[in-house]
């Protein structure tokens, strides 16, 4: 039997996020705590269905008119005009003008993906920017999708634990001309530092003077603050001003429904001429990817976005999770600071969203997980969502014992 | 609000004047072919004529033209509900348990114990998510560290039109080889096995494991061994498109015979398997693709690579129809159930078929129309020419494919005086 044509292949490196939660998992200790992955969490430490989602969920099941059959290449329609509007406010320009393209995409992940795909195809081997820190899988979007490997402009600035402006604009002035950078319109994901609304106005007026192409990633709209308009400001704000963009959008946080893979690509053009063969070609993107996307989630997201009772539902207990978390920053920071931990904690309550950048380093990181068997990244990043009154303190301790034993600069 | 009236909405409110100093980036966005096939559903859609007949339809349809949920399906959607499971990210490779469950129907209990731990394998987006993650995996690690050209695949003549754009899209070279002969309507086995033995040695070859889609021709059990022989000759890398098992001949373990013929001949196969159809579960994009390797080392090295590749193109696959089909699988009476709904699905299509073809010769018809019922599963291969199927159309509302594929599935007990008629009257004078 002649040689496996695929003997020679190596091992992949495992994904830095997602082998946390294997290690987690594969750990016996009683006290184990996850604070990798970004899924809410109850104070029970338990997943959380939002009982919306849930009752629409049933519904649909005991609907005997309802089956299964293929959604368009592009989605759900009911889906995709509610998660346009959603996301572009009532009163938008770029909507109100018919500007938008919007398709169903496999979350935001999908979304990114044939964002970048549609610009690899059609708008030329375009630079493409990232923030300083940003989600890891940023980084490989771009390349899978057939451009080059993406750039970084500066961030985050380590002593303040804040958005590093002056760093951030000057990057972006020097950025090549045409590029698309990467914005993430809230919750910055690991740091959960965000511009002000006075910092964002600055950032469009270099894009807007640099020529940049903006790729809104929203994966926390209302998640954030609470609100889901609030949450939309900075996408809004540079959607109204006439530039086009792209803008991805992920249910699965601000919905809880992670494993049903629901989002959106809107596509923002500075004319309506363009609208139908941009989706035409998206959808034909799609088409040799997937087919078509799934289902089952779209339905409950298009069904609860429509309905104004329901609205408020998911209203309010968008408002419930993200209290609950900005609870657990108040607790941790309090509980480091009775601690006596060595440095400033206030970040922890000044960032925002599902994250906070620790500022630990890799090597506290790795002596949290083996003394205390708390997990986190490497970089130092927590999920917020992770924590419960009933190991806030703990977590809390484990903190404060690594940075007294192990030096910042270790 | 519908989308039609919040389109019409929008279409009154005064556009906004734009001032954009630089021109659109998308102005030279070129303009993409039509997809042929919902062409025809749109103008089927827009047709009033009450006797109108939709054979385009790649979707089962039962004797009333409505599609069907199966009640294996509903009983198992009330299971899960009842257990108030949560949503949570499936791994990045889907399922285990439902990969698992998927080779296992696909390959049977003897060659699963014989390659137990040699399969790398990974819950897709339905069919289609399977070959392009077999187009990337192939592109990126096929012969890795020896290739510098493109892998080349090797499709049928003809194929399903979306085979070409995946595998393209995945980086590899698209060829095809011989296989359906329209003299005949029947498989060109001759010419088959001589254009594979043409091919450069190493191809992949893209095989239909039953119900040829679009012709419904199938090779007999002789004619994969000769297939089967000729491919490991030529240290071709079997690739299996598998979307219709169970639509054959009814039966999972009789549709699976072919794969199950080349891994006892010792083939490496890839595998990319949908339950779009046999579990009805179209939307809900349920899909398998698995690797045949020689160790558990080399599963675990392509595993860790399909990882990587699935990551950024959608981080991990949906939920929902996987739980459905778990659900059927572990519980023997849903299994049960599940299996003869398969089998009344395909019966109900072969006896569609059968009387196609008697309606045809009642109506006095001078061509032969045997190969209707020698076909199989969802699609039939009419031999219809671009004309007449124009025809079809424009005179009796009939609609289907330009290529003369009819889709069974849309044809009924009531529906089929009407299109044999249609059918004779267009090809009287041919």
């Amino acid at each position: 039997m002649p040689h496996s044509l695929f003997s020679a292949v190596p091992a992949a490196p495992p994904d830095p996020i997602l082998s946390i939660t294997a290690a987690f998992r594969a750990d016996p200790s009683p006290k184990k705590v996850n604070l990798g992955v970004g899924a809410y969490r109850t104070d029970d430490g338990l997943p959380y269905v939002l009982p919306i989602v849930r009752q629409y969920e049933r519904h649909f099941a005991n609907d005997h008119s309802l089956n299964h059959e293929y959604l368009p290449q592009d989605g759900l329609t009911h889906f995709t005009v509610h998660s346009a509007r959603l996301m572009f406010g009532k009163h938008s320009a770029p909507l109100n003008d018919n500007r938008v393209v919007t398709v169903q995409a496999l979350s935001g992940t999908g979304a990114l993906r044939i964002g970048f795909a549609f610009i690899a195809t059609f708008l030329g081997q375009r630079l493409v920017y990232v923030p300083n820190p940003t989600w890891s899988n940023h980084r490989n979007v771009v390349p899978h999708a057939g451009l080059p490997p993406t750039r970084t402009y500066r961030y985050f600035d380590a002593a303040t634990c804040a958005v590093d402006i002056d760093g951030l604009l000057a990057d972006l002035k020097a950025a090549v001309p045409g590029s698309i950078v990467i914005f993430h319109g809230c919750a910055h994901n690991p740091t959960g530092a965000d511009p002000s609304r006075e910092q964002w106005k600055q950032i469009l007026q270099v894009v807007k003077e640099a020529a940049l192409v903006p790729f809104f990633d929203n994966a926390y709209q209302g998640f954030a603050s609470g609100d889901l308009d609030t949450d939309a400001w900075s996408t809004r704000l540079f959607a109204d001003s006439g530039i086009e963009m792209f803008v991805a959008q992920s249910y699965a946080k601000n919905m809880g429904m992670y494993g049903e893979r629901v989002g959106a690509l809107n596509v923002v053009l500075s004319s309506s001429s363009s609208v139908d063969i941009v989706r035409g070609q998206l959808k034909r993107l799609i088409r040799a990817t997937y087919s078509s996307p799934p289902l089952h989630g779209a339905r409950i997201a298009a069904a609860i976005m429509s309905d104004e009772h329901a609205f408020r539902s998911w209203q309010t207990e968008l408002r419930t999770m993200s209290e609950r978390i900005r609870n657990m920053r108040t607790r941790l920071r309090d509980c480091l600071v009775a601690n006596g931990a060595p440095g400033n904690w206030d970040h922890i309550v000044k960032q925002i969203g599902m994250f906070s950048f620790t500022g630990l380093n890799a090597e506290q990181v790795r002596f949290i997980r083996s003394k205390y068997h708390v997990y986190m990244t490497l970089n130092g990043r927590i999920s917020m969502a992770g924590l419960t009154e009933a190991t806030v303190q703990y977590v809390a301790d484990a903190i404060c014992d690594a940075v007294k034993s192990i030096g910042r600069d270790a | 609000m519908s989308r039609l009236s919040l389109l019409r909405r929008l279409s009154t409110l005064a556009p906004q004047a734009l001032k954009h100093p630089h021109p659109s980036r998308f102005a030279a966005t070129p303009r993409g072919p039509e997809d042929a096939i919902l062409g025809i559903t749109v103008a089927y859609n827009n047709d009033t004529n009450p006797k109108k007949i939709n054979l385009g339809v790649g979707a089962y349809r039962d004797d009333a033209g409505l599609p069907v949920v199966l009640e294996a399906v509903r009983q198992a959607e009330h299971n899960v509900l009842q257990r108030g499971l949560d949503m949570e990210y499936l791994p990045v490779a889907g399922s285990h348990t439902f990969v698992q469950r998927a080779i296992w129907l696909a390959y049977g209990d003897r060659i699963i114990h014989e390659r137990h731990n040699r399969f790398a394998a990974l819950q897709t987006l339905s069919g289609t998510g399977a070959c392009r993650m077999a187009g990337e995996l192939l592109t990126r690690f096929l012969d890795y560290g020896q290739r510098t050209t493109k892998p080349l695949v090797l499709l049928p003549n003809p194929s399903w039109a979306n085979h070409k754009p995946i595998f393209t899209d995945a980086g590899c070279d698209v060829a095809s080889y011989a296989y359906y002969n329209p003299a005949t309507r029947a498989l060109d086995i001759d010419a088959c096995l001589s254009s594979l033995h043409d091919a450069p040695n190493g191809s992949v070859v893209l095989l239909h494991a039953c119900a040829h889609n679009p012709t419904g021709v199938d090779p007999t059990p002789e004619q994969w061994a000769a297939i089967s022989n000729v491919v490991m000759d030529k240290g071709h890398l079997p690739l299996f498109d598998m979307a219709y098992q169970g639509f054959t001949s009814g039966d999972m373990d009789v549709d699976a015979a072919s794969v199950r013929l080349f891994a006892d001949d010792g083939h490496r196969i890839l595998l990319a398997q949908s339950f779009s159809k046999n579990f009805g579960l179209y939307g809900q994009r349920v899909g398998c693709l698995s690797v045949m390797t020689d160790s558990q080392n080399e599963a675990d090295a392509i595993n860790s690579q399909l990882k990587i590749i699935a990551r950024p193109m959608y981080s991990n696959p949906p939920i929902a129809g996987v739980r459905l089909v778990e659900e059927i699988l572990n519980c023997d009476q849903l299994q049960r159930l599940w299996r003869d709904e398969m089998k009344g699905m395909a019966r109900r299509i072969m006896s569609m078929r059968s009387m196609l073809r008697d309606e045809l010769v009642q109506l006095g018809s001078q061509h032969n129309w045997d190969h209707i019922v020698h076909q199989h599963g969802m699609f039939c291969f009419s031999g219809l020419t671009e004309h007449q199927v124009q025809q079809l159309r424009e005179r009796f509302s009939v609609y289907l494919t330009a290529n003369g594929r009819i889709s069974m599935a849309g044809v009924t007990s009531e529906n089929v005086p009407y299109l044999a008629n249609a059918i004779h009257e267009v090809t009287r004078n041919a």
